[in-house]
């Protein structure tokens, strides 16, 4: 069987810092990561035809920063799971025969805000009419919003949410590029700053500056490259709704649901099959939807797996692995940081390398269940 | 003047504005399909028709979910800690609000209240409030 997504990820890189970084720009953690992805597939920037980024800074100025004049452009911003659709659109793309070799990039000065647009405020816009007027600021006060619900319907508990923070510092403990690396307890996360009862310091991602980057092209040149090919196996992307009031129903993800369905379809592949899996985790709720989501648990059990050891170091489903958005790092798009430790798993070259990774899945979110990206990144093409 | 976000009507959503500034909650509901909805849009979201109408909503809600933010945007910052919350209306749509004239903790908000509209008066504007059902101030 063959993947029908028809491509590999030759490069991918991260910036070669990531967390506090105030002496680089936007656009300079773009280059920097765009000059490491290429680097690592053996390429330079002469061999790069495509080029796909979120709409700020855009296709357009980081092409023409790198010198390059793309035969096909792709600015999809649609949070930060952007980058998981660009390499899905890429896919499509090479297959179209629009490009060749996709350079797909992301950076973002999310703390330090050097050389970032402003946030937008203000205005009318429907988010504007009808959520900014509530006192809303940011993704903490809504897409936090309907875990609530969720607790009712299901029983999850504070503790139980809590432990999704505790679980993923175990990973993070593992990981020398971790922002956070110190093991932490329910009761730690419990008793940190209330943001937005129920969530507390600790159960909400952080706020850092970084970059990452990857290089995709077509699967018939995966043994061309210095680094083992990951081949993308299935793709699938979804979106719900652009306000979080308007979800069709707070205790699921419609989008995460279908743009599993979609990936794994397109894999031929089934839970079983998953031997590493990342979830964007904004927040400590969001692992809880994505695991039921794609179907690794019944809806209501997600916060018992995760509580009972499941997903951490030795446990059947290796999640998070890097640490995630809550303990790893968190530029605003978190989407390409999730893909970067899916290729380092599959490649065998990750700091908290799980054993026989040869299957990983990488969900996106974006913006507040708003949109979502899955990919099925694979060792062997099936 | 609180310095709290005024809500810019466009020309779709001008109707609902209006509907506050009267005290009336006004919903779309589609005339093909008898499906309300929100928020204010030339298009029912159901099944595609165009033949939409405006109606009153009866003001009736049950309290869906919630935060309560303990960092408060600019505006806000006499009224932090504060609950953001989503409330479904009896008619079935669902939308952002606060919830006023009750303590804004976790003991006093409780998932599936009854609660009633209630209109703020905002830099000219009238916003949509939500209140224990009973406690609405005469309009």
């Amino acid at each position: 069987m063959t993947s029908r997504s028809g491509v590999i990820i030759a490069g991918a890189a991260e910036t070669d810092a990531i967390g506090r970084l105030p002496d680089k720009s936007t656009l300079q953690l773009h280059v920097e990561a765009a000059v490491n992805a290429v680097a690592d597939a053996g390429l330079t920037l002469r061999d790069i035809d495509g080029l796909a980024t979120v709409s700020a800074p855009g296709p357009v100025q980081v092409a023409h920063a790198l010198g390059i004049t793309p035969t096909y452009l792709d600015g999809t911003g649609v949070g930060g799971t952007s980058f998981l659709l660009h390499v899905r659109h890429a896919a499509a793309a090479i297959r179209a025969g629009y490009a060749r070799t996709v350079l797909i990039t992301h950076g973002e000065s999310g703390r330090s805000r050097v050389g970032a647009a402003p946030f937008p405020r203000g205005g009318s816009s429907i988010p504007a009419q009808f959520e900014a007027p509530y006192g809303t600021m940011g993704p903490t006060t809504a897409f936090t919003i309907p875990v609530l619900r969720y607790m009712k319907e299901y029983g999850l508990t504070h503790e139980q949410l809590a432990y999704v923070a505790v679980a993923q510092r175990t990973w993070a403990a593992r990981n020398p590029r971790a922002m956070f690396r110190d093991l932490i307890t329910v009761d730690d996360v419990l008793a940190s700053r209330l943001v937005a009862w129920p969530f507390h310091l600790l159960e909400c991602c952080l706020v850092t500056d970084g970059g990452g980057a990857l290089v995709v092209t077509s699967a018939d040149r995966a043994g061309d490259f210095p680094k083992p090919a990951v081949h993308v196996l299935g793709t699938g992307e979804a979106s719900e709704a652009p306000m979080i009031s308007q979800l069709a129903d707070f205790t699921e993800s419609r989008a995460f649901r279908l743009a599993g369905q979609a990936a794994f379809a397109e894999a031929g592949i089934s839970t079983a099959d998953v031997r590493h899996l990342m979830i964007y985790d904004a927040f400590a709720h969001v692992p809880i939807y994505g695991l039921e989501a794609l179907g690794f648990t019944a809806k209501g059990d997600a916060g018992a797996f995760i509580a009972d050891g499941n997903t951490e170091p030795g446990g059947r489903l290796p999640l998070n692995t890097n640490g995630g958005g809550l303990s790893y790092t968190h530029t605003g798009m978190y989407g390409m940081f999730a893909i970067q430790e899916g290729v380092r798993q599959v490649r065998g070259e990750a700091p908290a390398q799980v054993a026989d990774a040869d299957i990983s899945v990488v969900l996106g979110n974006g913006g507040m269940f708003a949109t979502a990206g899955v990919l099925v990144l694979g060792r062997e093409n099936r | 003047m609180s310095g709290k976000p005024v809500p810019e009507p466009t020309p779709e959503t001008q109707p609902f504005w209006d509907g506050c500034a009267r005290g009336e909650l006004m919903l779309q509901r589609c005339r093909a399909c008898g499906r309300p909805y929100f928020y204010p849009r030339p298009v029912c979201p159901a099944c595609g028709s165009t033949d939409v109408e405006w109606f009153a909503a009866s003001g009736r809600a049950t309290l869906y979910s919630y935060v309560i933010n303990h960092r408060p945007a600019p505006g806000f910052e006499a009224d932090a800690p504060y609950a953001i919350a989503v409330v479904e209306l009896a008619e079935g749509p669902r939308l952002m609000t606060n919830i006023v004239g009750v303590p804004n903790t976790p003991e006093d908000l409780v998932l599936d209240m009854a609660l009633e509209v209630t209109f703020e008066p905002r830099g000219g504007m009238s916003v949509p409030m939500f209140t224990p059902a009973g406690k609405a101030l005469a309009s």
